[in-house]
């Protein structure tokens, strides 16, 4: 009796083990850095590289990073989400322009329009990888304490939004006033 | 011909050439021995299963960079690795601290060895009690 029920029992075990493998998101990794301090950022502006633009102009209130780049694919699908959440100016994105180019960059903005308030030009990528970036795009939310509460690896979208975000944009505004 | 040959032999040799950041990083043997050490220990985010020293992708490049300048301002071991785990958390390590979360990754190879080892045992002990009946048919007496 044991002879079947034994290699019968593994293997159901086995099955089980692989079967809910199947399921798993293996691709985002989770981040160390939510629950912890934004790090801080002063980089030259994609739009206007003579001026900086530093994170730390927007603390005291929740801000979005957006990690992007001319070379990302899916930096383009994102794009008319992103374009509408700034429309509706819940609170306000800033983009981490990534390993990219100055004039590829801006034409990008030019091109597909400008959502952010302004873009941090990063070409060396030291900044991403200060914000554990490993794959663009990349979106975090900081709150009115300047921690980190939320990130979202691959493209937004207005679901995404208001369902991951949203929420916690309200928690974190109530939080900082 | 064997001009030819010898060429091509010479080209296979050069092979490794075409490796990664060709020139050593660092003048230092003992430092570049360190470096290729820490590079390897180190998992690729974007590739997953390599190594960056071993990964051609740019966030690995990026990341062999920020290796040699924190080598280059005498930042130990240890602080490296740190630099790492604070951004991309225990998944760059390729070896991981034991945790609750890893202690079976940490404790597989030994389970699968008690595991095999008590069956092997089981089966090793039930067999030599069998009674030796009959020798001229040795595959069906086991059973």
């Amino acid at each position: 009796m044991w002879r079947f029920i034994i290699p019968i029992g593994l293997f159901a075990g086995l099955a089980a083990f692989l079967y809910l493998g199947l399921g798993r998101d293996k691709e985002t990794l989770p981040s160390p850095l939510i629950g912890k301090p934004a790090p801080q950022f002063e980089l030259p502006r994609v739009d206007d590289p003579a001026q900086k633009i530093s994170n730390r102009d927007f603390a005291g209130r929740p801000y979005v990073v957006n990690i992007w780049g001319s070379w990302c694919v899916e930096c383009r699908h994102e794009h008319q989400a992103l374009m509408q959440i700034a429309r509706r100016g819940e609170v306000p994105l800033i983009g981490l322009n990534w390993k990219d180019e100055l004039p590829l960059a801006q034409q990008w903005l030019q091109e597909f329009g400008n959502p952010y308030v302004a873009s941090a030009f990063d070409p060396k990528g030291d900044v991403g990888i200060d914000w554990g970036a490993y794959g663009a795009p990349e979106t975090f939310l900081v709150d009115a304490r300047g921690i980190i509460i939320h990130k979202h690896v691959s493209p937004m979208t207005i679901a995404v939004w208001e369902q991951d975000f949203l929420p916690l944009i309200k928690q974190a505004g109530a939080k900082g006033e | 011909m064997r001009a030819l040959f010898a060429l091509l032999v010479v080209l296979v040799i050069a092979l490794p050439a075409f490796a990664l950041d060709t020139a050593p990083a660092f003048d230092d043997p003992a430092q570049q021995e360190r470096y290729q050490r820490i590079i390897r220990e180190l998992r690729c985010l974007q590739c997953r299963s390599e190594s960056i020293a071993d990964s051609g992708v740019t966030l690995a490049a990026d990341l062999r960079r920020q290796v040699r300048e924190m080598m280059a301002a005498g930042k130990s071991d240890q602080e490296i690795f740190q630099h790492m785990v604070d951004r991309y958390g225990d998944y760059v390590l390729y070896k991981p601290p034991v945790t609750p979360r890893t202690w079976l990754l940490w404790g597989a190879p030994v389970l699968l060895l008690v595991v095999g080892a008590t069956v092997a045992g089981f089966v090793i002990v039930r067999k030599s009690k069998l009674p030796d009946t009959d020798p001229a048919d040795p595959g069906l007496g086991a059973s």
